[in-house]
């Protein structure tokens, strides 16, 4: 009873001081950490409602065309000003976040998806599999993203499905390697050899041991592929590619706006841009305190 | 009869661990295998657990040769080899509560629970409020008791026992070597690989020594 009771405390004890190392830090840098998710958390949270919302109540602003409003610059009735054909841009911006947004997401849902798909089989089954695989993806990554998604996009003129597909060609590369990487590491585990003997096929340990645990990496990279596919996408449709014209997106806003600015309509092109960084920033603000949680020995490297 | 003759082994091409070594396991007996660290004992268990492929030798499971290795060999072949490994902290899945490790070959080769589960996590001295936790929660001579009765739940034919009582306590390898004998007792051929000499000599019907 003794002996348990020490062995308990011993185990409480442990466990405690692991949890002090990588789960909820303590001092300035946790406090920092925890800012950080607040502070890109709740911005987040107002981005997107602003860009659910705010074109939902005035769904006709984005498109209406006012040539009587032309061209005003930051007002009590526009708020972000208007633009070239008298559309307001404050509605129009939030539109186009939402549209960025919404590629985003099904960006980073097909990225990790195909990313984990192909990264988890090259990983575990080896040999052949994994060197077709992973000379396919070196195959991707040597052309430029932004030249290989030019391509796929010019192919299929303003078709939002192309401007997906080519953001989830050119992204899914780095989730499959961190995923085959986990998955090498995972598999010669002596707790696979022990299902190995218990009688398990390959795909109950892949399903019930290996997917289990390279889901909070995938879901990691899914949020870190968040900002790149709204700048890929913004890239895209500023130069004329992405989106169709009429489609308000960020891109396509910053697109006109360059003409504007010449005429010394900056409104046109501030709050887009200012909305665009935010978004990313909050993302990526995300995304840094979520990999810290998830993967701690990354903060005590830095600590060394 | 569990059987490896002339058996090849290494993990560096060129550097055998193991050169022509012959072994083997009888129903109901204990072989005992001592040796200093880097000797081979575990590189011969796991080969004998069909998780390592040797270079060359043939493994015979009675009567049957033994055709492919890991996943390559049938379920019927490795369900019948039990294996218990020697840190209990990495053998089990650490997301996982003890009753889902103990459970986890009859999930896997899809059989139903007869009252084994129980009998052995009694025999174990598993408490259910033990069973309910997750292996961070436990220590490493109650993960070890875990690791046999999962071992032991399929009611394997042969046992492959490597170090298993190196990172538990005293009372602790009593109660697994005194389960292990008594599965010995009831014809399963066991395989104790240890470097502790004096435990081999009480615990097995023979024992090899390697230098």
């Amino acid at each position: 009873m003794v002996e348990r009771e020490v062995v308990d405390g011993s185990v409480r004890e442990w466990r405690s001081a692991a949890r002090t190392r990588a789960g909820t830090p303590r001092g300035g840098a946790g406090a920092r950490a925890r800012l950080r998710l607040g502070v890109g958390a709740g911005l987040l949270g107002v981005l997107v409602l602003a860009a659910i919302v705010v074109p939902w109540l005035w769904p006709a602003s984005e498109q209406l065309f006012d040539y009587t409003q032309v061209r005003r610059p930051p007002s009590g009735e526009h708020v972000f000003g208007t633009d070239q054909a008298g559309r307001d841009l404050f509605v129009r911006t939030l539109a186009g976040l939402r549209v960025s947004l919404l590629v985003a997401v099904i960006c980073a849902v097909g990225t990790i998806t195909l990313g984990t798909v192909v990264g988890a089989v090259a990983g575990f089954l080896g040999g052949w599999p994994d060197r077709l695989l992973m000379r396919l993806l070196d195959t991707v990554n040597a052309v430029p993203h932004l030249l290989l998604g030019i391509v796929i996009v010019a192919l299929y003129r303003g078709s939002l499905t192309a401007v997906i597909v080519s953001i989830v060609v050119t992204h899914w590369t780095t989730v499959a390697r961190i995923v085959r990487a986990e998955v090498l590491s995972l598999r010669r585990r002596p707790f696979v050899d022990a299902a190995i003997s218990g009688g398990a096929t390959r795909g109950h340990i892949l399903r019930r041991h290996i997917l289990p645990a390279v889901a909070g990496q995938a879901a990691l990279s899914a949020v870190l592929v968040l900002p790149h596919a709204v700048w890929h996408e913004t890239a895209l449709s500023f130069l004329g590619l992405g989106l169709p014209p009429h489609l308000a997106s960020i891109g396509n806003i910053l697109s006109d706006a360059r003409s504007e600015l010449l005429l010394g309509g900056w409104w046109n092109v501030a709050f887009p841009s200012v909305l665009l960084v935010l978004t990313t920033l909050a993302t990526a603000g995300i995304a840094a305190t979520l990999r810290d949680r998830l993967v701690p020995r990354r903060r005590s490297e830095l600590a060394l | 009869m569990l059987s490896a003759k002339d058996l090849v082994v290494g993990y560096r091409r060129g550097r055998p661990v193991l050169d022509g070594v012959d072994v083997e396991l009888h129903p109901g007996a204990t072989l005992g295998l001592a040796g200093p660290s880097a000797c081979g004992k575990s590189t011969l268990a796991a080969v004998l657990a069909l998780l390592l492929e040797p270079w060359s030798g043939s493994v015979t499971l009675d009567g049957q040769p033994v055709r492919g290795f890991r996943h390559r060999a049938p379920a019927t072949q490795r369900t019948a080899i039990g294996v218990v490994f020697q840190q209990p902290r990495l053998a089990v899945e650490p997301r996982w509560t003890l009753d889902a490790v103990v459970r986890a070959p009859l999930v896997a080769s899809r059989r139903r629970d007869d009252g084994i589960v129980a009998e052995l996590t009694e025999a174990v001295g598993l408490t259910r409020e033990l069973l309910a936790r997750r292996p961070h929660e436990v220590s490493d001579g109650q993960l070890q008791r875990a690791c046999l009765a999962r071992a032991l739940v399929l009611r394997p034919r042969y046992l492959i026992c490597d170090e298993m009582t190196s990172m538990v306590d005293a009372s602790t390898t009593a109660l697994l070597v005194r389960l292990v004998r008594s599965v010995a007792a009831e014809g399963t051929g066991v395989l104790a690989v240890s470097h502790d000499d004096a435990l081999l000599e009480a615990w097995a019907d023979d024992v090899v020594r390697w230098r």
